[in-house]
């Protein structure tokens, strides 16, 4: 059984949308996961054996899926 | 909690810490599929996946009594058990799983409040074991099909302006900016939203730690859009799982008699053929 230690939230922006950026340590392992801030759906997840393993692999990630976000004129 | 409509149904971080365990309790977490779950849980949780688990996978539809049932048993629930559900995204998934346990007629099934990201951020213990369950043997109820809005309802409540339609995505969804959230994809052919419908995304009804607003907040957030209880309401969002938290928060928080959940939401109405849709911002509330 292990604790979430060092958890911290961080607003950030990637690709012009608005990002929220969970990362927590687990034991000897960092998770970090991001979520658009509106609506607040996750979008992926990363863990890593240290905190900018885990955080540059999930913004990695988040910076691809956001980037095909197509905005529209009303 | 005590004074939400019904505070029976919800549970703070501290009573799951205190009873996850209990015989007559199960905790389950609940999100798109299990990735969360298997990062580490609320010890005693189990998980149920929503896209292989909580849908019906041959039609688009939500589980029949007999999967729902399956369910159940698999989980080693009986219809006595207290059904304790959380889940990432402030519960939107949980939430989609207690409304289908409430179609179903489960007696006690509860929200934790502000789900996994609070138990997150409390610093609480998370486990990586399975809870081993002993399989039950559930008879579920008949659906309670007034919990759910089917097309033919919204297109009523829309036409005649029946019923009031909650949109519960975001503004740029709403408008039609966008057709999915930033980075999901998008599931429909156009953008915009349901003729009449007011905009009240499903995050203004949370506090920054992902509990639920106090009820007077919340009446407010719902009458500055005329939404007061007074005539039935039906919220909707993309797939149904938004929808399903502000659902609870109408019915279970502040309590109003008729509220639906409309499942098929955008991914329905925005791919079907001959009906129309509005786009921008809506109309003020006094002005449907």
């Amino acid at each position: 059984m292990m604790k979430v230690e060092e958890f911290q939230e961080i607003r950030l922006e990637i690709a012009g949308w608005p990002v929220n950026l969970t990362i927590y340590r687990l034991g000897n392992e960092w998770h970090a996961k991001a979520d658009n801030v509106s609506p607040g759906a996750a979008l992926c997840r990363a863990t890593g054996a240290t905190r900018e393993e885990a955080e540059q692999a999930v913004l990695r990630r988040a910076q691809e899926l956001l980037s095909r976000t197509r905005r529209r004129a009303i | 909690m005590a004074d939400y409509a019904h505070p029976e149904v919800l549970v703070g971080t501290d009573w799951v810490a205190a009873h996850a365990k209990d015989p007559n309790v199960r905790v389950v977490e609940v999100d798109v599929d299990t990735k969360a779950f298997d990062e580490g849980h609320v010890p005693g949780a189990l998980a149920w996946a929503w896209n292989t688990q909580l849908c019906d996978t041959l039609r688009r539809d939500i589980l029949s009594r007999q999967q729902f049932e399956e369910l159940m048993s698999a989980s080693g629930v009986q219809p006595d058990t207290t059904l304790v559900i959380y889940g990432d995204n402030n519960n939107w998934f949980a939430a989609w799983a207690l409304w289908q346990a409430k179609i179903y007629g489960h007696k006690d099934v509860r929200l934790m409040n502000g789900g996994r990201k609070k138990w997150l951020s409390e610093g609480r213990e998370l486990s990586h074991e399975v809870a081993a369950v002993e399989r039950t043997r559930y008879q579920a109820k008949p659906p309670d099909l007034s919990l759910r809005a089917l097309l033919p309802q919204v297109e009523e409540a829309s036409a005649k302006r029946t019923a009031a339609l909650v949109d519960v995505r975001s503004p740029q969804e709403f408008t039609g900016e966008i057709l999915a959230p930033p980075g999901l994809p998008e599931t429909c052919q156009r953008g915009g939203h349901i003729p009449g419908a007011r905009s009240i995304p499903w995050g203004k009804a949370c506090n920054d730690d992902g509990t639920f607003k106090s009820v007077a907040d919340l009446r407010q957030l719902y009458a500055a859009e005329g939404v007061d209880g007074s005539k039935p309401v039906i919220a909707y969002c993309r797939i149904g799982e938004r929808s399903s938290h502000s659902w609870f928060v109408l019915k279970y928080l502040l309590g109003f008699d008729k509220v639906t959940n409309y499942d098929g939401s955008w991914t329905e109405w925005g791919n079907l053929v001959g009906v129309p849709v509005e786009r921008g911002a809506a109309a003020t509330a006094a002005q449907t």
